[in-house]
């Protein structure tokens, strides 16, 4: 059993948070971050709504995960590649969904090995709360509460799609 | 010592058959080795930056146990697991305790009571890494990094890297292994490599003299006149002349080893106009090849050295990644066991 979320609407959301933060404090030209597999996804529609025309970067945080002492390393590993210096830019990173946090926890200790930028914006599609550490989105297409059976998947990338799946625990 | 175990994988492997020593490439298959090939490849982008530098083994001590001298591999070593974040010890033992009278037990007791988590052994005697891995505390890493005659498997899979990185795939590819094959731990790892990963044509282009009698049971076909061999090739990979353990009458005379079998820019003339040119180095300019072809636009000889960091990574990261995942599953099961 799973149920759709509409996608357009939480882009929207996105896209409208993001252009008002921008505006706010006065950022001409952002360079957008995606963390893979979704956060790339969404990183790319974004650029194209928001008429960033700098290719976006993506970010793959395997090499930085709090839990290699656990579970061991991933074995599906892609490079990552950011296509610009982020040395002194500021930078729009992207992910599907926040959680815990660790995902961008690990995702800004491995920025920070490239450069110095000048500040970092974050945000995401969906927001799920059950946060594990002091890190919250600046936009948010969605904040959802989830039953412990629920779980959330994003398709994509062409359609995008977002489920919300029953597991039946 | 097992230098020939019947089946080295219940030594090397998980039961989830993931890496947890790397000591040969026998009874690996292809999908091991392209997971090895791929995850080097995420490394490969790592030493491009800045800050070449990643925390997978943040805390964990790597000792580097060279009973053999070697200045590539055990810097390459070392800077590999420095770009993981571990800590680096490096022993040489041909200079140290062994000399005064230690046993190579006795060594590695010593190092275990140091907390060490991998061990990368370099040993002139066949099968030493696998002794290593039999008696070592569990959770416990071994790397070899070359034994004997028997194996070097991080040369052999840097050089399916850059084989790889040039050429895109093994299937349909020509490739010579040209010189002293005798002596030659590399030459065996790289044979069984390009098996396993699809090659079409491996070649040992030598002297009958420096050619192991059942070199072709390994999976190869033999030439002793290079001219020939070197026919359509789109990789050759000269081997070293290894001087040092030449005992006897294997050769008439460098000069004459050179005409017969040195890569000078006319022979490399005879293969395929887009072959590259591989060497594990040292080389010996002159010996086994031409400075021109060395230096010259088909030699890949340097991309192999940086290949070498990212392929030591991968396989460091992936043996430990194995030995912990195995510690967990195991602790998993003790809590279940006392729960029932």
């Amino acid at each position: 059993m799973s149920a759709l979320l509409d996608i357009d609407r939480l882009l929207d959301e996105l896209e409208n948070g993001l252009r008002q933060m921008l505006a706010e404090r006065c950022i001409e030209s952002p360079v957008l971050i995606g963390i893979r597999t979704g956060g790339v996804w969404v990183a790319d529609i974004l650029g194209k709504r928001l008429g960033i025309e700098e290719p976006f970067g993506q970010l793959d945080i395997s090499f930085y995960r709090d839990d290699f002492s656990r579970i061991g390393l991933n074995p599906k590993v892609t490079p990552s590649s950011l296509p610009f210096d982020t040395e002194g830019r500021d930078i729009i990173l992207v992910d599907d969904v926040i959680m815990s946090g660790r995902t961008i926890r690990a995702a800004m200790n491995e920025l920070f090995d490239y450069g110095r930028p000048a500040s970092i914006i974050l945000a995401t599609l969906i927001d799920l709360g059950a946060r594990e550490l002091p890190i919250q989105p600046d936009v948010a297409g969605q904040t959802l509460v989830l039953d412990a059976q629920q779980r959330v998947k994003l398709r994509g990338p062409d359609p995008l799609r977002i489920e919300i799946q029953e597991t039946g625990q | 010592m097992t230098a020939n175990a019947a089946s080295p994988n219940h030594l090397q492997l998980t039961r989830d058959g993931q890496l947890r020593h790397f000591l040969t490439l026998d009874g690996l298959g292809r999908d091991l080795l392209t997971d090895i090939l791929d995850t080097a490849d995420s490394f490969i982008e790592v030493g491009e930056r800045t800050i070449k530098k990643v925390p997978l083994l943040r805390g964990r001590t790597v000792v580097n146990l060279f009973f053999e001298s070697s200045t590539r591999t055990r810097s390459t070593f070392e800077l590999a697991a420095k770009r993981l974040s571990a800590d680096v010890l490096n022993l040489d033992i041909s200079t140290s305790a062994t000399s005064k009278g230690e046993s190579l037990s006795d060594t590695l007791l010593n190092l275990e009571a140091m907390a060490s988590d991998m061990f990368v052994v370099r040993h002139a005697q066949s099968g030493a890494p696998h002794f290593i891995a039999e008696s070592v505390t569990p959770g416990v890493a071994i790397i070899n990094a070359g034994d004997g005659r028997h194996a070097h498997p991080t040369q052999a899979m840097l050089d399916m890297l850059t084989i790889r990185q040039h050429k895109g795939a093994f299937e349909g590819l020509k490739v010579a292994i040209v010189g002293d094959i005798l002596h030659s731990r590399v030459a065996r790892s790289q044979i069984r490599a390009l098996n396993e990963l699809g090659a079409d044509q491996i070649r040992v282009i030598g002297p009958g003299t420096l050619l192991p009698n059942d070199v072709e049971s390994l999976g190869c076909t033999v030439e002793y006149d290079m001219t020939r061999g070197m026919k359509d090739l789109d990789v050759v990979i000269m081997l070293r002349l290894q001087k040092e353990r030449m005992e006897g009458a294997l050769l008439p005379s460098e000069r004459e080893f050179y005409r017969l079998y040195g890569l000078s820019q006319e022979k490399l003339a005879l293969a395929h106009p887009e072959c590259i040119v591989m060497h594990p180095g040292p080389i010996n300019r002159g010996v086994e090849i031409e400075s021109a072809v060395a230096d010259g636009p088909q030699s890949v000889i340097l991309n192999q050295v940086t290949n070498g960091i990212a392929i030591r990574m991968a396989v460091m990261s992936m043996a430990m990644g194995g030995q912990i995942a195995e510690r967990q599953q195991k602790l998993t099961e003790q809590t279940e066991r006392g729960l029932a």
